[in-house]
């Protein structure tokens, strides 16, 4: 019977498996040291279309149909979609999903989007509420420029603190049955404010949450470092990588051999100047889909805690001069399970 | 709640630590050679202007108004944002960078039309600077009719 | 010599907005705001035109130039017409330089988009 361990962790008796993925990209990520790893890498980061937001739009839909065609299901088999992005009210999922008719939970979890999808997309599984389910989430350096910072021909600095927003959309199929890899536990994040103001600095924003739940997920399953092959965030960068590892340890747990960051696996910081590293509810979607899901496949690793992180915040509340609250939802990976 | 702030203070101390800073004397140095230049491409158009016959006052006008345009042509030609990245301020502090602030959220904002989008957009950045700049004149000039 | 002196003074006022932009948490839009400010409140003083003597363009064609201007403006008006100057003559002496960026800023988008960066 599956439980509630501790405060905020899940394990599954059945786990859900994960039996496709799908990824586009846009050309900047194309060019990064994960490539070769990605379904679709376009050329034209409009990909066609009049607007920023419409093409986030089809690279949410183009990814969503790869992945249910590389699952052998049709979309009459998936019985619910959770996805999520940046834009405001959510609308590049929307605009993306509208036509395929399979019932749609749309979630915000700014860059956390993506392990919030496959937790939720995981619970419903091993409720017996769904047979199939696709989780997806996307971000697109443009619209989230325009959206949140500034216009894309602005002649402005960006500091050595500041992120990327990577072009992408990651997508998965999350079946009852299936020989893995499985997801066996879920830890869900709480919001973590430890005060950072500054939305150039968005790892420094995070880095708390995502400390938080590592430790939350470590003492709720009993594991240890040792339990894990890899432990990768979503895009805490640079900057917020170095302050998670000081935070986890001084809950006398050290992860620093095994832990890594999707903003700092898929842009190279010295050839394509991203600062900090890339980010972005696609940055962990994208290397999770595409090069993490391939390297267990290869069994490379074989128990990884795949933990996406958000920052909490929209252009009017820095404005107000409120803070940045970061979290964190961890899932735990398993090629086997007992 | 004292736990909770000196958590945030160290916490702050952290990031203050961890974060990279940028080469300010080297950031400085190219803000100051690149504002230059675009001075004096500025006082070189005002001196042909003048060889033309104008006034000082009416060479400054026009040379602002050069100014602006090539500041537009090079924003919408996508390379005023490259020579921002190299320059900061000294392709922000220009007039030429006002026009830039103008016109990149107007072409940003070109998909949502162009009554709320070029038309309300075009003020994001340049509104503040008139406002402010507005109304230190009409203060400034109140004082002035004081004194 | 009027282009080595608009050299230096406009480098330098730059220079000053750079190191606001590395030390400081103030974004550009703060410091544009400021420096227009600055430069009426210096011209209000009397501060700012034995700059613009010595520069020329090093001195107007930064952003305290342009608040320079304004000013300038109002104190005429005030001159010519009395304390009602003071709302009719920082527009009336700039509207050149904003109309310019206003027509030029709508033709712009009319014939261009916006580029990804890479």
């Amino acid at each position: 019977m599956s439980k509630r361990i501790g405060k905020q962790t899940i394990q599954f008796d059945s786990p859900p498996s994960i039996i496709a993925t799908a990824s586009t990209v846009g050309p900047k990520e194309g060019k990064g040291p994960l490539a070769s790893y990605f379904d679709v890498v376009l050329q034209d980061p409009l990909w066609g279309e009049n607007s920023w937001e419409k093409a986030e739009s089809k690279i949410v839909k183009k990814t969503i149909e790869r992945v249910i065609q590389k699952a052998n299901l049709t979309p009459e088999d998936i019985n619910y979609i959770f996805a999520g992005d940046l834009l405001n009210q959510l609308t590049a999922s929307t605009f993306g999903i509208r036509g395929f008719n399979i019932p749609f939970f749309g979630l915000f979890g700014a860059c956390s989007t993506m392990s919030e999808s496959m937790s939720l997309g995981a619970m419903a599984i091993d409720g017996g509420f769904a047979d199939y389910i696709v989780a997806e989430a996307s971000s697109h350096f443009c619209s989230s420029e325009k959206q949140f910072r500034f216009p894309l021909e602005l002649g402005t600095q960006r500091p050595l603190t500041a992120s990327w927003t990577v072009t992408g959309s990651g997508a998965v199929v999350l079946a009852k049955n299936g020989s893995g890899p499985y997801i066996t536990h879920v830890t869900t994040g709480k919001i973590v404010d430890l005060g950072i103001k500054d939305p150039m600095n968005m790892g420094a924003a995070m880095a708390p949450a995502a400390a938080d739940t590592i430790v939350a997920h470590f003492k709720d399953t009993g594991r240890t470092p040792k339990d894990y092959d890899l432990i990768i965030t979503g895009d805490l960068g640079s900057v917020g990588k170095e302050l998670a590892l000081e935070l986890v340890r001084k809950s006398n747990y050290d992860i620093e051999n095994i832990f890594s960051d999707c903003g700092i696996e898929i842009f190279d910081p010295v050839t394509q100047d991203t600062h900090a590293g890339g980010s972005g509810c696609g940055c962990s979607a994208v290397t999770f889909a595409g090069y993490l899901y391939k390297e267990m496949q290869n069994n490379k690793w074989n128990r990884i805690l795949f933990i996406p992180t958000g920052a909490l915040m929209s252009p009017g509340s820095t404005q107000q001069g409120e803070s940045i609250p970061g979290i964190a939802h961890a899932v735990a990976i398993d090629n086997k399970w007992a | 709640m004292d736990q909770m702030q000196d958590m945030k203070k160290e916490y702050a101390q952290m990031v203050e630590k961890v974060s990279p800073k940028s080469n300010t004397v080297r950031d400085c140095a190219r803000a100051f050679w690149v504002g230059g230049v675009i001075c004096t491409i500025g006082q070189i158009i005002t001196n042909i202007i003048k060889s033309f016959g104008y006034s000082q006052d009416e060479a400054g006008i026009l040379t602002t108004i050069t100014l602006v345009f090539l500041g537009i042509l090079l924003t919408g030609l996508d390379i005023y944002d490259s020579i921002g990245k190299y320059a900061g301020a000294g392709s922000i502090v220009p007039i030429t960078g006002f026009a830039n602030a103008m016109v990149s959220p107007a072409i940003e904002f070109k998909k949502e039309g162009y009554v709320f989008g070029v038309g309300a957009r075009m003020f994001t950045i340049a509104g503040p600077v008139i406002v402010y700049g507005v109304i230190a004149s009409v203060i400034v000039g109140i004082i002035h009719y004081f004194i | 010599m009027d282009y080595i002196k608009a050299f230096i003074v406009g480098g330098i006022i730059c220079a000053i907005g750079q190191i606001l932009i590395d030390r400081t948490k103030l974004m550009s839009g703060r410091i544009l705001v400021l420096f227009v400010t600055l430069g009426a409140a210096l011209h209000g003083m009397g501060l700012y035109e034995p700059i613009v003597k010595f520069a020329g363009a090093g001195a107007t064609v930064p952003l305290p130039g342009f608040g320079y201007a304004l000013a300038k403006g109002a104190i005429e008006e005030v001159e010519k017409v009395g304390l009602r100057g003071a709302f009719m003559g920082g527009l009336k002496a700039t509207a050149a330089g904003i109309t310019a960026a206003i027509v030029f800023a709508y033709l712009s988008a009319l014939i261009f988009n916006p580029k990804a960066k890479e």
